[in-house]
């Protein structure tokens, strides 16, 4: 980042600055803290009540599991997928790059919608897996598929450009003196890409935490077996409590925004792209 | 077969060459392929051509690949040809039909108003917050990062929600809105807050990355040389930031067309009011209405097709520039 030798704000500058000021506060800012102050207006003690219901726990509990189990998957698949990306030319490498990209460019209720397609009980793979005793959709299988589908990128574009640069001349080197395949992944690659990969994984569970369009439709929405945070959240507004709403809501928000300062701070040490 | 290994993996051949510079190369060695360059490898060569940086093919890493094809197709590939495969079970005409309800289209036509909306205010929003970020220092400046930071971990349903507590019955700012005559909640004026909201970090975030990225010599250059600021602007800082706008623009996009937990908290889904498309698509997947449901998500599907052709494009121009 180049440092402009700022002296003093031009007047332009200014009110360039007052209104994206203006703009975050009254976008951003102001309906968080409507949100906090009315998760909060029963104290800490509110807060705990809400979160420690039945109902409350399971989903919250939960929304973590799935969200953790989604980020070790996307560690594993993402960093294979960058590394295919960065180190092999091969036809079709063009569409597995676009289909990387796929989850930023379509809806997540459509991302539900053909896992419904795909799994309901009237199609061929939905049959398949009630046949061999398998419950997928409207159980907590078909949230993880959901989320590891919206989650595909953020683990391969975190590690790429990590992997791009690498320098070769290391690997070379190990592999003279003789280190196999095996061996240079684990003692050369790996330790320069955990960072980065780091990285995408605390990404991918924050998204995963604040995921609901794509989980809605195919999770069933069963308290204590299939009904995520972000969903009991929902049903909490709809049902006329907006306060135990908005307290689960502080305690998910804390999470995935930690998660994400995580991830922050870790790219920053990598010195990464922003994203 | 020795030769035939070197030729094939550029890493050892290049390797060969550089280190061994004093001694005369030996005519047998198979290593010419790979042409030597004048001077060291520079920046502005684009990474992807480097070759050294390729892998050759082993079993195990044969193995890996195509793991990676298998899981990506399943987790991505599987979805979207159920999706297909929907679009060619029902008839066309099932579909038009479906999707060209009053209802539906009272819906489409909201969900494009909104992602006009938001790409308009956010992109203009998206540009001077990236110069702001980028190329002014003042306190406060870590605060205005991370709360456009904080904007992405929210949840969709909360933010619909933190809306709701704010403009709704009985929200803080209820009072005023009454005296106004003014309906925001369940309105569209909220679907806009709501839309507006989760589409806000895109553009920003795209920006900001170019602007760092170009640095501001060229600004300098130009204000010297007695532009006015409108002009470096326009000549000099926009076609520089150009692709990481259309990326942002692009993000923006798809999220104000796809988003649905805020709307269908702030607006409640109102046929014909303040329903969008997406939340006609689960309205109708409640009533069992396939055709309209499975009609309206192919659309959605094929309008995110047309983004994500616009981003691999931007994405392969960076590439190679």
């Amino acid at each position: 980042m180049s440092v402009a030798a700022v002296t003093r704000a031009s007047p332009i500058q200014r009110v360039m600055r007052g209104g994206v000021f203006f703009y975050v506060a009254v976008l951003v800012m102001l309906p968080l803290v409507a949100l906090a102050s009315s998760g909060l207006s029963n104290g800490l003690a509110g807060v705990w009540h809400a979160i420690t219901s039945p109902v409350a726990a399971d989903a919250l509990l939960l929304t973590l599991w799935t969200g953790a189990l989604t980020a070790v998957i996307n560690a594993v698949a993402g960093t294979a997928t960058a590394w295919v990306l960065v180190r092999f030319r091969f036809p079709g490498r063009g569409l597995l790059q676009a289909l990387v990209d796929l989850p930023f460019a379509i809806p997540t209720l459509v991302t539900g919608v053909m896992l419904v397609l795909l799994l309901g009980p009237t199609r061929p793979m939905g049959r398949w897996f009630e046949s061999h005793g398998m419950e997928i959709l409207f159980a907590p299988p078909a949230i993880v598929f959901a989320l590891l589908f919206i989650t595909v990128p953020f683990v391969v574009r975190a590690v790429e450009p990590v992997l791009a640069e690498m320098d070769p001349a290391e690997e070379e080197a190990a592999r003279t003196l003789g280190a196999s395949d095996a061996a240079i992944v684990r003692r050369v690659i790996l330790p320069s890409l955990l960072p980065a990969i780091g990285v995408g994984a605390l990404q991918s569970f924050a998204r995963a935490i604040a995921e609901f369009g794509s989980i809605v439709v195919v999770s069933g929405n069963i308290p204590h077996k299939s009904l995520t945070g972000a969903i009991y959240i929902f049903g909490e507004v709809e049902g006329g409590r907006p306060d135990v709403a908005a307290a689960v809501s502080l305690v998910l928000l804390a999470l995935s925004f930690g998660l994400s300062l995580g991830a922050r701070a870790l790219r920053d040490r990598v010195g990464g792209r922003r994203g | 077969m020795r030769p035939h290994l070197l030729a094939s993996s550029p890493l050892r051949a290049r390797e060969l060459v550089e280190d061994e510079p004093a001694r005369p190369r030996p005519a047998t060695l198979e290593v010419d392929v790979i042409p030597r360059e004048p001077m060291p490898r520079l920046a502005i060569e684009p990474i992807d051509s480097d070759p050294r940086r390729r892998a050759a093919w082993t079993p195990a890493r044969g193995i890996v690949f195509v793991a990676v094809l298998l899981y990506v197709g399943a987790v991505l590939l599987l979805p979207l040809g159920a999706l297909a495969f929907e679009a060619a079970r029902l008839s066309v005409a099932v579909i038009v039909r479906g999707i060209t309800s009053a209802a539906a289209l009272s819906a489409l036509k909201q969900t494009l108003l909104l992602t006009v909306v938001a790409v308009v205010c956010n992109g203009i929003f998206g540009i001077a917050a990236g110069l702001v970020l980028v190329r002014q220092r003042f306190r406060g400046i870590g605060v205005l990062d991370a709360t456009i930071d904080l904007v992405l971990a929210v949840s969709p349903v909360m933010s619909g929600l933190a809306f709701l507590l704010l403009v709704g019955r009985n929200g803080w700012l209820a009072p005023a809105l009454q005296a106004l005559d003014l309906r925001v909640a369940f309105a569209f004026p909220g679907l806009v807050l709501a839309t507006l909201f989760v589409t806000l970090p895109f553009t920003v975030r795209e920006v900001s990355y170019v602007l760092a990225e170009v640095g501001n010599d060229e600004e300098h250059v130009a204000a010297t040389l007695g532009s006015s600021p409108w002009r470096t602007f326009f000549r000099v800082t926009l076609p520089n930031i150009r692709r990481g706008l259309t990326l942002g623009l692009t993000l923006t996009a798809a999220r104000a067309l796809g988003e649905f937990g805020a709307v269908l908290v702030i607006g409640g889904a109102i046929a014909g009011r303040t329903d969008t498309a997406t939340t006609f698509i689960y309205g109708a997947l409640e009533e069992r209405n396939d055709a309209a449901a499975f009609g309206l998500a192919i659309v959605l599907a094929l309008v995110s097709m047309g983004f994500l052709i616009t981003l691999e494009n931007v994405r392969k121009k960076r590439a190679r520039s």
